[in-house]
């Protein structure tokens, strides 16, 4: 069925016919194809003015000092964001580096050696559960976990907040990359006397890698403008970053959320060049997650 | 004679006598997988036990009657959860209303209708909606759309149906600012749109192509096509991909605390400004002490028991789809 | 030298090879390597195998044919245990390797493997360099000096007959190879280990026929080194380049002996139709 050519067929008017169509059939196909195309229209306009406002609005907030000064006072002009960009990039690498072994090896186990077991197919399920369960609910997770008994909202706790966010993406495309790998080569790997772990941290991991990368990237491109969990855990620090994890700290999604809805101008210009930055980054993440895994589906 | 057919020493020297990996190496190999298979329960455990641990002290002290009351006050320290609950299944109920026809059409036009050279782009762009941060769509709805809505919604519709009966009370804005429960349920459409429309495109694109030829075939409309043959193949797991941006509306927490006015107030309007559960937790946590904090926790035990309940049958629903 | 058609053609069912074999003179290097006695095989409740009982000889090549699902692979997968890497798949009896009982549990899995090639339908290079997958299976086994690893890739590489074609691109991937290439990769692999068996698992059938029949002059060359068992669809295959032939039918040995005889005068009715092309 050729869609271009359906589309056409409808947009020329309808030959006469011999009234085996009754009128209601083509309203009904009428209304359909409209509204299917009114749907798709809307939501091209409305990602369309949301690239917009971020681009007129990041732009205008847009300076040098943005890379090099630390947010400023309330009220105060000038300053930039430095001290969020740099403590979001320490607690997405926490998380990243956390929830990748973990996530890795758990996807594996599932794909290898959980095939059959039923507490595999449970830690699936809960798995996909964990997979789009609310992020806040992991926030109060985490503060009732690390920043109460330590006393403090601390940069770990954020970056663990993160990790868990993150662990269920790659579990669960480690899982299926992994499946797609063909069982003749692990029996191939098998038959050469490799045990298990050799096969697949030699054999199988390789044949995925492209996929288990694409499902590391797509976790950072989650975790990377993360608000909700961060607000009970790493909150935020308007002094310059320290290397000190034990503290509060400063990162994107709480800045731009504090300033955003703050009476302050300079600081709302600073939130919407932080709103574009993470979101530019993220959709190049995603972009390129594609691209990682594109060779391979065209194979 | 007969000896030779029993196993017999063969001329052939054999290799040097092999020596295997360590069998240790395998063993924690398998152990660290497992183990970290057990971290996905753990955490999950741990999500339940720390909330019912923080909110216990506020069933405790209002028990069943958390549920039902809706008040907020912090000064007299009286806590209920109805006018959270309330708001929370409100604007994700109307974000279903208005992000699922949409969705599917959506899905509909990009498998059927789409020329093909559009498909690609549009697909992926619809894509990468999904990836935006929440947060995004919060400063959008609060910036850009809560003001446009005031204006050319709210005011208008407000005069219109001011003193009728019923609509005069459901769509009656008292303060026309642009923020309210029906703000957040928009918000919340738009970011669940690109979620349900990429797997309804997906599952539409797994029915077999000779069904939909066969159909077209007999003379068929697209719109019977779509009506009597793709819908009900794919219905069982549209529906799975309904319930889980419904989960998503749910625990939905950025976007719709900047738009959903974060009034504790029982409104009839659906104009008018409440809070979720969500957006109460985000707004109150940081500077809740004592039996506010207990209460926000209990607040985050109602979040999960609803949200799960609708994930799980969420992932039932996909999971029986996907091993038929 | 040869007694009896009967003698030397053996029906699985009730001869035990034992005494056919004895009588035979004049053949000099038929010693047992693999016996399989009394073997039975199942998929989770389906018989695969049914009280298969023959042997295997010493540098030859013996070739199971039948039609498809009679069991010949699976009978294959049972000389490595490759078949338990599926929890619901068994078998039961006994296969003996230079009379050590290899369906023993107490067998190292590994070992067993490192001893006994095998060679699969599809070619199977891993997503490695082609210097890389012939050393992947000595590496796990000896630790070797760079240079003797390097003369066991290349000793390896030529007699798998694909030394000048990749001699020049050791550093490339495996995948990037052409499937005989990719076939014969996989042969040197196998090879490198000096496995005692090695078992094609019907190796030619995803190839064109030129790279078949480069497969099949390996084969005859490694005949001199290794006992091989190779499982195929092909007659012709069958009776070019083995000595031994055995015919499955349905989960049963229906006859076994030299290939010439089969293929010329069989003794079973099953055995004849199959060859002529009368069923499968």
């Amino acid at each position: 069925m050729d869609a271009t050519n359906t589309l056409t067929n409808t947009l020329s008017p309808p030959p006469a016919r011999t009234g085996r169509i009754r009128p209601g059939r083509r309203v009904a196909d009428r209304a359909l194809r409209l509204s299917c195309l009114v749907a798709t229209v809307v939501g091209a306009v409305v990602l369309g003015s949301i690239l917009l406002m971020l681009i007129v609005e990041g732009i205008r907030g847009f300076s040098p000092s943005l890379f090099t000064q630390p947010t400023p006072g309330p009220g105060s002009e000038g300053g930039g964001i430095a001290n969020a960009i740099l403590g979001s990039l320490v607690l997405t690498t926490i998380g990243i580096v956390v929830a990748t072994p973990i996530g890795v090896m758990a996807g594996t186990f599932l794909a290898e050696y959980g095939r059959t077991s039923k507490l595999a197919d449970v830690i699936r399920f809960l798995n996909d559960i964990l997979l789009s369960a609310p992020s806040i609910l992991i926030g109060l997770f985490v503060y009732t976990l690390m920043v109460r008994p330590m006393g403090t909202y601390s940069g770990w706790a954020g970056g663990v907040a993160l990790a868990i966010i993150a662990i269920p993406v790659i579990v669960r495309t480690t899982e299926d990359m992994l499946r797609l790998v063909p069982g003749t080569l692990r029996e191939a790997g098998a038959a050469l006397g490799a045990p298990p772990s050799v096969v697949i941290t030699s054999v199988t991991w390789r044949a995925a890698s492209a996929g288990i990368v694409t499902g590391i990237i797509l976790a950072l491109a989650r975790i990377a403008g993360e608000t909700a969990p961060l607000l009970f855990t790493a909150l935020n620090n308007n002094s310059w970053f320290s290397s000190n994890l034990m503290g509060g700290i400063a990162n994107l999604p709480v800045m731009i959320y504090q300033f955003a809805l703050s009476p302050y101008p300079n600081w709302q210009g600073l939130a919407w060049a932080g709103a574009l930055l993470i979101t530019g980054t993220i959709l190049a993440l995603s972009i390129i997650a594609r691209l990682v895994i594109n060779p391979r589906r065209s194979r | 004679m007969p000896a030779l057919t029993q196993s017999v020493a063969v001329a052939r020297p054999r290799p040097a006598i092999r020596k295997g990996p360590s069998k240790g190496l395998d063993a924690t190999f398998r152990a660290c997988a497992y183990g970290a298979a057990l971290i996905v329960l753990l955490v999950l455990a741990g999500i339940l036990g720390s909330i019912i641990y923080g909110g216990w002290p506020a069933f405790r002290e209002f028990g069943f009657g958390f549920l039902t009351s809706s008040a907020w006050n912090i000064g007299t320290e009286q806590y209920g959860a109805l006018v959270a609950v309330i708001g929370t299944v409100a604007s994700a109920v109307l974000a279903l209303l208005i992000g699922v026809p949409v969705s599917l059409g959506i899905a509909i036009f990009l498998t059927q209708l789409c020329p093909g050279w559009a498909r690609r782009p549009v697909a992926m762009t619809i894509e990468l909606l999904a990836a935006v941060p929440s947060i995004i769509y919060g400063m959008w709805g609060l910036f850009v759309f809560a003001p446009l809505f005031a204006r050319f919604v709210q005011i208008p519709v407000s005069n219109l149906v001011e003193g009728m009966p019923i609509l005069g009370t459901i769509l009656y804005a008292r303060v026309p600012s642009g923020v309210g429960v029906l703000t957040a349920g928009i918000i919340l459409a738009i970011m669940i749109v690109p979620f349900i429309a990429s797997i309804a495109r997906d599952m539409l694109e797994q029915i077999p192509t000779v069904l939909r030829e066969s159909a077209y075939g007999i003379g068929c409309t697209t719109w019977e096509v779509v009506r009597h043959v793709l819908v009900p193949q794919a219905a069982v797991s549209i529906i799975g991909a309904i319930m889980l941006g419904l989960g998503r509306a749910l625990g939905e927490t950025m976007a719709v605390t900047f738009v959903v006015g974060n009034a504790n107030r029982l409104s009839a309007s659906i104009f008018d400004p409440s809070s979720t559960i969500a957006s109460r937790i985000a707004n109150e946590f940081n500077e809740a002490d004592g039996l506010q904090l207990n209460a926000l926790m209990a607040l985050g035990c109602i979040l999960f028991v609803i949200t799960f309940i609708v994930l799980i049958v969420a992932r039932l629903l996909t999971r029986r789809v996907r091993a038929a | 030298m040869r007694t009896t058609d009967e003698d030397m053609t053996m029906n699985a069912a009730s001869a035990l090879p034992t005494g056919t074999v004895g009588r035979e003179t004049s053949a000099p290097a038929r010693a047992v390597r693999i016996a399989v006695k009394d073997l039975n095989f199942y998929y989770g409740s389906f018989h695969g195998l049914k009280n298969v009982n023959l042997n295997f000889y010493d540098r030859k090549v013996t070739a199971l044919i039948g039609p498809s699902g009679c069991g010949k692979s699976t009978l294959l997968r049972c000389f490595n245990r490759i078949y338990s890497l599926y929890p619901e798949q068994r078998a039961e009896g006994q296969i003996l390797l230079d009379g050590q009982n290899i369906l023993d549990p107490k067998i190292d899995l590994n070992e067993l493997r490192s001893r006994i090639g095998m060679v699969f339908q599809k070619p199977t290079p891993f997503p490695m360099s082609i210097y890389d997958n012939v050393a992947f299976g000595l590496r796990l086994y000896e630790k070797l000096p760079k240079s003797e690893l390097d003369g066991r890739v290349e000793e390896s590489l030529r007699k798998s007959a694909l030394w000048d074609e990749v001699k020049d691109k050791l550093k490339q991937p495996g995948t990037g190879l052409s499937g005989g290439q990719q076939q014969r990769l996989c042969i040197a692999r196998t090879v490198a280990q000096q496995p005692e068996v090695i078992l094609f698992d019907e190796p030619t059938s995803a190839l064109d026929p030129i790279s078949t029949g480069r497969i099949e002059e390996l084969m005859e060359q490694l005949r001199d080194e290794f006992t091989i068992v190779i499982v195929t669809h092909n007659m012709q295959q069958a009776a070019r380049i083995s000595q031994y032939t055995a015919f499955m039918y349905l989960g049963e040995l229906v006859e076994f002996g030299q290939t010439d005889k089969i293929f010329m005068n069989p003794t079973e009715r099953r055995t004849q139709d199959y060859i002529t092309g009368r069923f499968g």
